[in-house]
């Protein structure tokens, strides 16, 4: 059976068919992903002082996938423009170099930024304990310069299997910089460049501690959010890759050689779908890593 | 809307966002004296720059070869 106007356009919607189905399926995700973004915002609205965290993010490596995604974007239009010029060499190259984007972005996503997050420790103080550690918390310099309290001790712990075993009493803590010289004015305020663990250990009595886990979605309602946005996030990519690669494949070919404009409006589709991934991002970038 | 014109969005989302990064990073300098976030400022502004011209070059190639769709 042929399917109807799938490169001539519909004489009631002056449109091909994929471009109406696509808009349609875009419209829906802005709902998706607005529904997650007000949910964000009033969460972090919300939030009482102190509780919201601040530059846990890798801000160069989150910048290096911005870029590489608007790169992608560049190359898939460009695939696009390729076919329509009847240039199919340039299309594959243009194609496979998109697919990388995306593959590249993944990689940074799965192996490298959210284990980084996995092997991070918090843990949020009890308010009645809060002054036996002013020494990692400098909530009196805090409050001097009218800043919110540090509820939280970071960094990378040693000991953890005190996570789950009762019988260790303390959590040791290799500290994170802001808690190693918390009233250093260059703390005051988060940082956008990756500043690791350092030497100095803190050991937490498990008896202070109101709640202590890994940076995993249950440690705040930023992690939740985080994990959520750019899990889904990551979906679509993984989703956007696919199609490139069948669309990239030898199979594609037959129907540039049997009807190339019908591959072209095909890799359209594709593209305001990869379009919409990427412009995404470009609003996950700034609320997450930066403000 | 087409994916030319979607594209033409993308990049001037792409641009402000680049230049806000930059406008922040000067912030950040003039309030802190960081060198390396005037780095970033000068880096994020350059993008921006790249990107406009990126923008103005391909909405002159789509016209001039008529890739209407």
């Amino acid at each position: 059976m042929e399917i109807p106007y799938t490169v001539s356009t519909r004489p009631d919607t002056g449109l091909w068919n994929a471009k109406v189905g696509i808009w349609l399926f875009l419209a829906s995700e802005v709902m998706l992903f607005g529904g997650l973004f007000s949910a964000y915002i009033f969460l972090r609205l919300d939030a009482p002082p102190g509780m919201w965290p601040h530059g846990l993010l890798n801000v160069p490596v989150g910048t290096m996938n911005t870029a590489i995604l608007i790169m992608s974007s560049v190359t898939v239009v460009l695939a696009w423009a390729a076919l329509k010029m009847r240039r199919y060499r340039a299309y594959w190259w243009y194609m496979l170099a998109t697919i990388l984007c995306g593959v590249i972005f993944l990689t940074v996503k799965l192996v490298y930024e959210w284990p980084q997050k996995f092997d991070h420790f918090g843990a949020y103080i009890k308010p009645e304990a809060l002054g036996n550690y002013e020494q990692y918390l400098g909530n009196e310099h805090a409050a001097a310069k009218g800043l919110p309290p540090r509820l939280e001790i970071t960094g990378h712990l040693h000991n953890r299997a005190a996570l789950n075993d009762p019988n260790i009493k303390d959590y040791e803590v290799a500290l994170d910089p802001v808690n190693a010289d918390p009233i250093n004015p260059a703390m005051d305020r988060p940082h956008f460049f990756y500043m690791p663990p350092t030497d100095k250990i803190a050991k937490i009595e498990k008896e202070d501690v109101q709640y202590a886990t890994m940076f995993l979605p249950k440690h705040s309602a930023y992690f939740a959010s985080y994990f959520t946005i750019t899990g889904l996030h990551g979906m679509h990519v993984l989703g956007g890759v696919l199609v490139f690669i069948y669309m990239w494949l030898p199979v594609s070919k037959k129907l540039y050689q049997r009807n190339p404009e019908h591959l072209a409006n095909r890799v359209e589709v594709a593209g305001l779908f990869w379009h919409f991934v990427d412009l995404i991002w470009i609003f996950v970038f700034p609320l997450f890593y930066l403000l | 809307m087409s994916l030319k014109g979607f594209h033409i969005v993308f990049i001037i989302f792409s641009t402000l966002l680049a230049l806000g990064i930059g406008a922040s990073c000067i912030w950040v300098d003039l309030v802190e004296g960081a060198p390396i976030y005037l780095a970033g400022a000068i880096l994020s502004l350059a993008a921006a720059v790249v990107l406009v011209i990126y923008g103005v070059w391909f909405y002159r190639k789509m016209k001039r070869l008529r890739i209407i769709t």
